[in-house]
């Protein structure tokens, strides 16, 4: 367990070092960024005094690195903010307070990272069903009926926009049909029941768009090992076809679908911003967009530093399933 | 009733006819070999005996009736029946032939499990009772392997264990040593003949190797073109054939046993008589692969020196460093420890009088040039800084290149997709000779190639030698090759020259009990010759 062990201390140090260099980037992004962050953050109708003021709070006179250095020491010691009228103390990990709420950074992640999580997971469960079925379906069937209406079907897939199939759906299912109540986030701890369904059509509309580029890749990667000797071997020997599609090239092919699933995940965590504007889902990519626009940088900077940790963290689950999958695989 | 009977059969990719009515039978327990070149159609022959062409396109007609099923009329259920239990397939590479994600003992229990009814206990102990059948050591243990951890040979095993899972009446190997070395091939060989007396079971072996067929069976099918050529016992076949293309490629066929042939012993002679120039000399030349614990040292310790129009035969098995060192010695890697010397001058890095010809001619030609531009390239490499006038004299210099290995000068604009393997070895051989070379080092340069172009080749290059005054590194692991080409002989095992001496020397009285070793596994084209050689290897492995 010893090369385990090495992986996971290597990994954990390159994310580490991954994630500190992605905030440098974010920061120096904001400070070249033109526009008065100090007016966006007081609103229009502050006066030039006002619009000081807040300057002055939240230091936006500073240099660079001293703002940057302030950042660091928040997250490592934690920091102390003065409001205007009391002090709020943000103990470590700090990620700051938002210019426009004065809220604390991390409290407004932690209350919609669960959100973002509930549904990517659950739309992962379904693409990846939806996607590999779909793929080793057409590369069994190749050249018949079976494949080219899924093949059809896949481009259609691709093709149409999360919002014009989520809309669809939620006409059709909650609107016309009336067999579900029109989604509402309910919260997993609170009722999972109702947790599920609810979350049902923005797994449905965000999977199906997923699972296009998963059928394709499956597809592909299935021909190329049904192509392999191996499998010859077995056919020679009398191996059914169910055992050598499911068995023998399924394992074969799944690398690739792997290694896409590894970063789609990571970037829907953050980058679902459709499915969750369409059905209300008060996630992480809507409040990171909501930041952008009014440069609450605090915000945006501790949002693109949990996503790209999730980014991170898939692609490292990644490299352990390669290394279970496939023997000859050595993590380093 | 025979085990085998294919009557007038007939396969069609496309509109290409990969075998042309073709009829052998094989009785029970007996063994055959389909013998032929590639593309003479015999590995499509052991597909068509189970059924391996349903499905994918191919035109089968004719009859085959295999252990009593009428394969051409048979169902899928039926054909897979016949798979694996009545008739086993064992393949040329064992490695892709073996899933890569499974252990070896559960693909074997698999396979035993699809034919015979049982537990899934029962299936892995008979997986473990089979490895150990092949002389697989520790086979409880080793079942539970991968096949990347097994090596070249004990993979094959693997592969002719499985085939005995479910205890067939016919075996059929296709090209069952091609990818293994001398020694491993003898011992792969001797098994397949241990299990067919233990057995009975009946073997139908394709190979393009005549001599694993004088190895290993009683009746030879000499097939061309997807015909038959020749048939019959294999004493007859091989010790009087009746039909030339027959003679043509028996006479093709490298003997270890032979002494040289008479244009090279000549020109021996006039070597000896000039003065013994050396134009190429390693010495104490070491090469490591990795760093600390992990360094592979890949070549330890070599000496050699190469004179003017000799050729040095560099013979070794899979691993053993050859090509390690032939890169070393063209200038390809750079040497850990030692150095290289050119007339005398010690040299880093790549020299145009010292060239190289590669071993496949497919990967070693850029796809998308064309063979001239290919080989015009180390001339514009040397003429770099001219300008102008020069292009035309390049393109006479290609033409010339061209013919003189014995293609066309109009050939220039082609691209090597056109070429057969021999031809597209003859253009890897005039690059090299683009660059005015003083020593070609050619690395396996004939071992993708079949007998009958293999001997053109090694032809070739023979006649280059004596007009052009080269000199030859010629590193192979085919040791009838390099007694044919080499005046001296340098026998490699793991990085280090165990023995050196003229070709003859070597050969007839190697010193080395690896040498020895090395020659006492070369399959014999006489048949009688063959089984004696397999009763001493007995002696030697029981001792």
């Amino acid at each position: 367990m010893t090369g385990f062990g090495g992986f996971l201390l290597r990994r954990t140090i390159g994310t580490l070092a991954t994630l500190l260099a992605i905030s440098v980037i974010v920061y120096v992004v904001f400070y070249v960024t033109p526009g008065n962050v100090a007016q966006i953050t007081c609103g229009p109708r502050c006066s030039p005094e006002q619009v000081h003021q807040v300057a002055l709070q939240l230091h936006l006179d500073d240099p660079l690195y001293v703002r940057y250095w302030h950042f660091l020491q928040g997250l490592v010691v934690g920091q102390d903010y003065s409001t205007g009228t009391s002090v709020e103390h943000c103990s470590a990990p700090c990620l700051g307070l938002s210019y426009q709420t004065d809220q604390q950074v991390l409290g407004i992640i932690l209350t919609r990272l669960p959100v973002s999580l509930s549904l990517v997971f659950g739309a992962m469960v379904l693409w990846l069903v939806l996607g590999v079925g779909t793929g080793v379906l057409s590369a069994w069937r190749r050249g018949r009926l079976t494949e080219r209406v899924l093949t059809a079907l896949t481009l259609a897939g691709w093709a149409t926009p999360v919002f014009v199939i989520g809309l669809v759906l939620m006409i059709v299912v909650c609107g016309e049909l009336q067999l579900l109540p029109f989604p509402q986030y309910v919260k997993l701890t609170d009722d999972p029941e109702q947790w599920a369904w609810n979350l049902l059509l923005p797994w449905l509309s965000l999977a199906l768009i997923e699972a296009a580029s998963f059928a394709r890749l499956t597809r592909a990667s299935m021909l190329e090992t049904l192509a392999e000797d191996h499998i010859r071997t077995f056919r020679a020997y009398g191996v059914g076809e169910g055992a050598i599609v499911g068995r023998h090239a399924l394992r074969g092919a799944l690398a690739p679908v792997i290694a896409l699933n590894a970063n789609n995940f990571g970037s829907a965590v953050g980058g679902a911003v459709l499915t969750e504007t369409l059905f209300g889902l008060p996630g992480l990519g809507q409040e990171l967009v909501h930041a952008v626009s009014v440069v609450d940088l605090p915000v945006v900077v501790g949002m693109v530093l949990v996503i790209g940790f999730f980014v991170v963290l898939a692609n490292a689950v990644a490299d352990v399933l390669y290394a279970v999958a496939d023997r000859r695989v050595v993590l380093t | 009733m025979s085990l085998v009977r294919v009557t007038d059969l007939t396969v069609e990719f496309g509109g290409l006819r990969a075998v042309d009515g073709l009829s052998f039978t094989l009785e029970r327990g007996a063994a055959l070999a389909l013998v032929g070149e590639s593309g003479s159609g015999k590995s499509t022959v052991a597909s068509a005996l189970l059924g391996l062409h349903h499905g994918t396109g191919a035109r089968v007609g004719g009859s085959i009736e295999v252990a009593g099923t009428d394969v051409q009329a048979a169902s899928d259920g039926e054909l897979r029946r016949l798979r694996g239990a009545k008739a086993a397939m064992v393949f040329q590479d064992p490695l892709s032939s073996l899933d890569p994600y499974y252990a070896i003992g559960d693909q074997i229990a698999e396979v035993y499990r699809v034919h015979a009814r049982g537990s899934r206990r029962a299936a892995r102990a008979r997986a473990v009772e089979v490895l150990d059948r092949v002389g697989i050591p520790d086979a409880r243990r080793r079942s539970r392997s991968r096949p990347h951890e097994f090596s070249g040979g004990m993979r094959q095993r693997a592969l002719i264990a499985m085939a005995l899972a479910c205890e067939p009446e016919l075996l059929i190997a296709d090209e069952p040593t091609t990818a293994l070395d001398v020694t491993v091939q003898a011992q792969i060989l001797d098994l397949l003949h241990t299990l067919r007396e233990e057995t009975g079971m009946g073997l139908l072996l394709v190979t393009h190797d005549v001599g694993v067929a004088a190895e290993s069976v009683d009746r030879v099918l000499v097939m061309r073109h997807g015909r038959v050529v020749e048939q019959g016992p294999v004493t007859a076949v091989l010790g009087a054939p009746a039909e030339p293309y027959t003679r043509e490629l028996l006479s093709a066929v490298p003997r270890v046993d032979a002494v040289r042939t008479p244009a090279q012993a000549s020109e021996e002679v006039e070597a000896s008589e000039e003065v013994e120039e050396v134009v190429l000399e390693a010495s104490r030349l070491r090469r490591e692969f990795g760093r600390g614990k992990r360094a592979l040292v890949a070549v330890d310790d070599v000496s050699l020196t190469v004179r003017r129009g000799e050729t040095l035969g560099v013979v070794g098995e899979s691993g053993s460093g050859k090509t390690t060192l032939g890169r070393m010695l063209v200038g390809l890697l750079e040497p850990t420890a030692g150095e290289v010397r050119h007339d005398g001058h010690a040299r880093a890095g790549v020299n145009p009088a010292v060239q190289m010809v590669f071993q496949d001619p497919v990967s070693s030609l850029n796809p998308r040039r064309s063979i001239g531009e290919s080989i015009a390239d180390p001339l514009r490499a040397r003429a770099m800084g001219l300008r102008g006038s020069d292009e035309g004299r390049i393109r006479a210099r290609v033409t010339e290149l061209l013919e003189r290995v014995g293609l066309e000068g109009a050939h220039y604009e082609r691209y090597p997709h056109e070429f057969s393997g021999g031809q597209r070895q003859r253009v890897g051989i005039a690059r090299a000779l683009a660059a005015d070379p003083r020593v070609i080092v050619c690395d396996e340069p004939v071992s993708a190639l079949d007998v009958t172009t293999q001997a053109q080749v090694v032809a070739l290059l023979g006649e280059l030698q004596r007009e052009l005054g080269l000199a030859l590194v010629f590193v192979a692991h085919d040791l009838a090759v390099v007694r044919q080409v080499s005046d001296r002989v340098a026998v490699m095992r793991r990085g280090r020259i165990v023995e050196t001496g003229t070709a003859d020397e070597v050969y007839d009285s190697p010193q080395n009990p690896y040498t020895r070793q090395l020659l006492a596994a070369v399959p014999a084209l006489d048949p009688e010759a063959a089984a004696r050689r397999r009763a001493a290897r007995r002696e030697l492995a029981s001792a």
